[in-house]
């Protein structure tokens, strides 16, 4: 018996998705290991994990609101991602984000809410841009990689907001905990439901998936960044600026990582902490491959890494099982949907020895 | 300048920087292993935390500390046959693979962990590895504490430099891991396995980055920490470049940044009430970055990195 590779010209949507969801499967199944090994009942866990996520308004709501900032931290990946661009930065960007937000929204500028809030915004989009722009010069200039440059910049930037909290933006009346300044009522985001935390944030995040969607599929820039994606010295024959198509695409990853940030201090906290993020930039790299680098694919990639992180939780509580379970699920699809990229890239044939022969 | 002076000055100076790059030269090693042979591992920062946890338990379970540190680079060398697997048989891309083996091993880890002490306040301690002072050459002035008064497992990173610097340029094994990086269709022509030699050098490589993490738990400190590793995986993927490929610059240069940091260290005690702590934890992580940038151009990548190979396969 033996295998042959040929490759697909165009995968079919339908099996692109069936990839993406035998991925996030297998990645469940997978865990019932470590759940056992823990001593837990894997279909007990799998139960409550579901019931967390979405047994209750308020449990989808929390789910809701843990998708928003990976809604946007899975597009940066994703669009960077589709141009060949490492963005592993995202992180960072979501801190710088959240820093600009707090500068601008803290009372620098006195606006009423409708000017106030897309100025908070555009400084959170503009901070996580050049936050991407910078390691893409390098890049450019330098030939330096931007994985690790990105990779790196994560801490400088966690560091330099620890740095700001406690010093010129430390919140005074905080009792010592190190927080910054809260964000003025007037830049903070609305709740969608009273009593429930989701807010207007979630709306950004699905806002910017369709228009990413609509750059993507009907834009200039949207061919640009899938010629330079997939060929850069091909793209530069046919007169793509590569160079300058790379900034943008830096620019917008950046910038959307950027908003993640602002939604999570002017929606969920109102003030800025070195905890505001538990690692959403790097789940984001996670949701854009379970969503095939698609925008729209990547709100449901958002919502399944979510519900598993706060059904995860709520399991915790019942059963004394970690919750590190999550991200164990999360590092899982990754590599499971990668996996599967294998059979959306290849059409696998298999044949019995004597068709071989034959064709000998 | 009396500051610098008595900085430089002192033994205690000298011999924290080699305790600061020992984890640093066992991770430039293991990753220049992996980079040489066409394969960029960026599972080392998870790697790192399994061979700090791996190593730890362990010895916690009664394993002996040799044991700790066999049980580690076995840890490693798991998640690099899974990395081998994905990136050198199936061809698929090593940037996302080696993002998920990080996110993997770090998750496994801290599970496992959790598992094994589920509500502790503070986290239980071993005795780790005690420096070794050889008689004489340790009272040596500044170099003595430094070289002859460490732990077992620095001298073990300094000997490995001199093993992988030896085997890659006067050893047949060595001239074809280094060519499977450059050239995989000039080696399958020879009758080689291209594959073989890849998935090799990938799971020895990350045994290697594996040590780096156990050298954090089992000498460093004696305890396992979330967060410890912090970014020192991301550092030695950057020094690899710096050191251009080379055992011999890796050595130097995992030196030189914990030179650097053992400097930054002393630096905030002196002037801390001027200038705020977190500048200087910045500094290790901008250095890298200064370091990436310099020598990008010039640097002589491995011209098969990244590039799966398939056998049989025709340019």
């Amino acid at each position: 018996m033996s295998f042959r590779l040929e490759p697909r010209a165009d995968a079919s949507l339908a099996l692109k998705l069936t990839v993406s969801l035998a991925a996030g499967l297998a990645a469940l199944l997978l865990v019932a290991l470590p759940v056992l090994l823990a001593g837990g009942n894997p279909l007990n866990a799998y139960a409550l994990i579901i019931q967390g996520a979405f047994g209750s308004m308020f449990a989808f709501s929390e789910t809701l609101n843990r998708a928003t900032p990976l809604i946007l931290t899975g597009l940066a990946a994703a669009v960077a991602f589709r141009a060949r661009l490492w963005n592993i930065g995202a992180e960072g960007q979501l801190y710088i984000g959240a820093l600009a937000a707090i500068m601008v929204g803290s009372g620098l500028l006195a606006m009423p809410p409708a000017l106030l809030i897309p100025t908070v915004m555009i400084a959170g989009f503009l901070a996580g841009g050049m936050m991407m722009v910078i390691p893409a010069i390098l890049k450019q200039r330098f030939g330096a990689d931007e994985v690790v440059i990105t990779l790196l910049l994560n801490f400088v930037v966690i560091l330099l907001v620890q740095m700001l909290i406690e010093g010129p933006l430390k919140d005074p009346l905080s009792m010592g905990w190190p927080q910054s300044v809260p964000l003025l009522a007037e830049a903070r985001f609305d709740k969608l439901v009273p009593r429930l935390r989701m807010h207007w944030g979630l709306v950004v995040g699905l806002v910017a998936a369709v228009l990413l969607w609509l750059m993507v599929r009907k834009t200039v820039l949207g061919f640009e960044i899938k010629a330079v994606g997939e060929n850069h010295a091909a793209a530069r024959f046919a007169g793509i600026p590569v160079n300058a198509t790379m900034l943008k695409v830096a620019l917008l990853s950046g910038g959307l990582a950027g908003l993640a940030g602002v939604g999570e201090v002017a929606g969920v906290k109102g003030y800025l902490s070195s905890d505001l993020s538990p690692g959403f930039g790097y789940t984001g790299i996670v949701v854009a491959m379970l969503a095939g680098l698609s925008p729209i694919g990547t709100v449901f990639a958002a919502l399944f890494v979510a519900a598993v992180f706060v059904g995860a939780d709520s399991m915790s509580r019942a059963t004394g099982i970690s919750n590190y379970l999550a991200d164990l699920v999360v590092a899982l699809s990754l590599l499971c949907v990668l996996v599967g990229s294998f059979f959306v890239r290849f059409r696998v044939h298999h044949e019995p020895d004597a068709a071989l022969a034959r064709r000998r | 300048m009396d500051v610098l002076f008595d900085i430089f000055g002192s033994a205690n100076f000298w011999a924290a920087a080699v305790r600061i790059a020992t984890p640093l030269i066992f991770g430039v090693l293991g990753a220049l292993l992996c980079e040489r042979a066409g394969v960029l591992n960026l599972g080392i920062e998870g790697i790192f935390v399994a061979g700090a946890m791996a190593g730890w338990i362990a010895v916690w379970l009664g394993a002996g500390l040799w044991g700790g540190v066999l049980v580690a680079a076995l840890a490693g060398a798991v998640f690099g046959l899974l990395h081998a697997m994905l990136t050198v048989i199936l061809g698929l891309s090593q940037h996302v693979s080696g993002i998920g083996i990080t996110l993997l091993a770090t998750s496994l880890s801290y599970f496992t962990y959790r598992t094994a002490l589920p509500s502790v306040t503070s986290p239980p301690r071993i005795t780790p590895f005690q420096p070794i002072a050889i008689p004489g050459l340790s009272d040596l002035p500044l170099i003595g504490p430094a070289l002859f008064a460490q732990t077992p497992l620095t001298w073990l990173a300094f000997a490995l430099v001199a093993v992988i610097a030896l085997l890659l340029y006067r050893t047949p094994l060595g001239l074809a891991i280094r060519a499977v990086g450059d050239n995989p269709a000039a080696v399958e022509a020879q009758g080689l396995s291209v594959q073989g030699l890849r998935i090799g050098a990938v799971v020895a490589g990350s045994a290697l980055m594996a040590l780096g993490g156990a050298f954090l738990t089992l000498s460093a400190f004696d305890a396992f920490f979330f967060g410890m590793v912090n970014g020192r995986g991301w550092i030695c993927i950057a020094l690899v470049v710096f050191a251009s490929w080379q055992p011999g610059k890796a050595l130097l240069g995992a030196l030189l940044f914990g030179a650097f940091d053992a400097f930054q260290i002393r630096l905030q005690a002196e002037i801390g009430q001027v200038v705020p702590g977190q500048v200087f934890l910045m500094l290790p992580y901008l250095l890298s970055i200064l370091a990436l940038v310099l020598v990008a151009r010039r640097a002589d990548y491995p011209r098969a990195l990244l590039q799966p190979w398939f056998k049989g396969q025709r340019h």
